[in-house]
């Protein structure tokens, strides 16, 4: 398998990775009007949870299909939480909202190293999936595959849940205009807690699909947080569309950036984000200017 | 109050005579904070523009001098220059960047920009030492003063620390101060009356950097050693706390949210490893019970207290 293939079956399996997190992150943005600080803690709480139950550090293990429903689940439910306890309580002030999920975003980073110490912990790929598949010659790794499978079957899946759906269409006429929204009488406050959960039970399945990807390890969040902002900075905020798009972008300027030029990884990362700044503030499929 | 400020200066001056040197290096880390603290509420406080990248400023004046001073073989006076200068041209092009968004999106934008930042200083090992950092620079020695001592080190940081916070303070009292937390308060009355509000939002971005750049020159000079972990989301995190914590927009608060938070930070860190626990769970109750700060929060407290003892 060429060189060059490799890196580009990395950067489609990075981006679908990237989407799973970033979408929620949009879209919580779209709606709630603040940048979720707790994304990417969420993604990695999701992945520590997956491989405690995958490893069975808790005297059982179990199937790695099971135990990534059961972490999306448990990052869910502690999303809900955070949005009932403490964002519910200040409500219209954003920026308050925000400093209390960055304020969060350092209680699980913490948390994590005290629950499952520093030292990184391996997910391992599942037993039916580690071999590779043959076809045009070249040799892919099945794992990777079935991971860009199901980033797109969500994309697609929040596409007709947005698109074709009652609650999708309420979630979309939030994003447009919310107060217009909340005068027309929707339930603004269960949409906020269904969009919340959403995006965190995203974040968390990406954190343990990511798991053997990118391995389990204090210091995820921080590195996935910043990747979402780029994303979502590019696509557009409250934007499906450019959520897909922007994390394929990200995923092979990333992913190309590493190992073709290690050093400045993060400066090539940068560019894309500089680029739709200075020519298009509002991203690339976005409405309205960040 | 008028006899505060007097005591209050004295009692500065007297910090290299408690005995303990412990106390006097803390004393330090206060006034190098409250400066970083005092540069990131031109933003916060009088711009209301609320940065969670302001860490970059100061990891870069770092890095410049750690780097120019062993590396660079350049002398203390002239790296201390070349540092502030890089610094300011840093501020100057990711403040072109971060205005293109205001509220949040400024928030996000600086927060990217200053783990983009960190990425740089950890992941370009042959610059900037990657995970190990720049060790082996020295203190400067101005005029001959041996600055090893930890009054003596006090001494030189209180120098610098004082004129820059009161550099900061006659800034907001300035004509542009003033055009600048008018512009927090009604952007678009400011616009119409002529103002520049983009060029002068900016001037203030690129004047807090520099300000975060003096605090970086004192913060390597103190610790002598500089690392990735300084320029992380933790420390511009904390930094905010401070100003948010003390209070925004007034001139004393980001000291005393410097002395706060460097003291609890000190104390933790003696019993428990958990600081960035606490950190966040101290940013959550700040936020959500005492949004306008300690000072302003604990005076109020005290006063419904004391009108309902009367």
């Amino acid at each position: 398998m060429s060189f060059w293939l490799v890196l580009t079956v990395n950067s489609v399996t990075f981006g679908g990775l990237l989407f799973l997190l970033s979408a929620g992150f949009s879209l919580i943005f779209g709606l709630m009007r603040i940048p979720n600080l707790t994304h990417g803690s969420l993604f990695m709480l999701g992945a520590y949870v997956g491989a405690t139950f995958v490893v069975g550090l808790l005297g059982f293990q179990l199937n790695f299909w099971l135990a990534a429903i059961l972490a999306a689940l448990t990052v869910a439910a502690a999303g809900a939480l955070a949005e009932r306890l403490l964002l519910r309580q200040l409500p219209g002030d954003q920026l308050a909202q925000v400093l209390v999920t960055l304020g969060l975003a350092f209680i699980i980073a913490d948390g994590c190293i005290w629950i499952w110490g520093g030292d990184p912990m391996p997910l391992p790929v599942p037993a039916a999936l580690g071999g590779a598949v043959r076809a045009f010659g070249f040799v892919f790794p099945f794992y990777r595959l079935v991971v860009v499978a199901i980033a797109l079957l969500v994309a697609l899946a929040l596409w007709l849940g947005l698109e074709r759906t009652r609650v999708g269409a309420m979630i979309r006429a939030g994003v447009d205009d919310m107060e217009m929204a909340a005068g027309m009488g929707l339930p603004v406050s269960r949409l906020f807690t269904t969009v919340f959960c959403l995006g965190a039970a995203l974040a968390g399945m990406g954190g343990v699909l990511g798991g053997p990807i990118l391995s389990v390890y204090p210091g995820l969040d921080t590195d996935m947080l910043p990747l979402a902002l780029v994303v979502v900075i590019l696509g557009g905020i409250g934007s499906l569309l450019g959520a897909f798009a922007g994390s394929f972008i990200i995923g092979f300027v990333y992913t190309f950036g590493q190992t073709l030029l290690p050093d400045l990884a993060y400066v090539i990362l940068f560019l894309p984000m500089v680029l739709v700044l200075v020519l298009r503030p509002r991203g690339l499929f976005g409405t309205r200017a960040a | 109050m008028k006899l505060g400020a007097p005591v209050f200066a004295v009692a500065l001056l007297l910090v290299p005579l408690i005995p303990s040197p412990y106390y006097v290096n803390v004393t330090s880390q206060i006034l190098i904070a409250a400066v970083f603290a005092s540069s990131l509420n031109l933003l916060v406080g009088y711009a209301g523009l609320t940065s969670l990248g302001h860490a970059a400023y100061l990891g870069v004046a770092a890095y410049a001098v750690a780097w120019l001073t062993t590396l660079g073989g350049l002398g203390h006076l002239a790296a201390a220059l070349v540092a502030l200068a890089v610094t300011t041209a840093t501020a100057a092009c990711f403040g072109v960047l971060a205005l293109r968004g205001t509220g949040l999106a400024f928030l996000m934008i600086t927060l990217a920009l200053g783990q983009i930042l960190w990425g740089v200083a950890y992941r370009w090992v042959s610059l900037t030492g990657g995970d190990n950092g720049i060790t082996g620079l020295t203190r400067p020695r101005p005029f001959g003063f041996d600055l090893t001592s930890p009054g003596a080190f006090y001494y030189f940081t209180l120098a610098i620390a004082a004129p820059t916070v009161a550099a900061i303070a006659l800034y907001v009292s300035s004509p542009l101060g003033a055009a600048v937390q008018g512009m927090r308060d009604q952007p678009r009355r400011m616009s119409a009356l002529g103002h520049n509000v983009w060029m002068v939002r900016w001037l203030t971005f690129v004047f807090a950097g520099t300000g975060a750049g003096v605090a970086g020159i004192l913060f390597v000079y103190y610790n002598q050693f500089i690392g990735p972990q300084t320029l992380n989301l933790t420390n511009s995190a904390e930094v905010l706390l401070m100003v948010i914590s003390g209070g925004a927009g007034t001139v004393l608060g980001p000291i005393i949210g410097a002395a706060t938070v460097v003291i609890l930070k000190n104390v933790v860190s003696a019993y428990i490893t958990r600081w960035v626990m606490l950190l966040g769970a101290v940013f959550v109750l700040i936020v959500v019970f005492m949004p306008d700060g300690l000072g302003p929060g604990l005076h109020r407290l005290w006063h419904t207290r004391s009108r309902s003892a009367s």
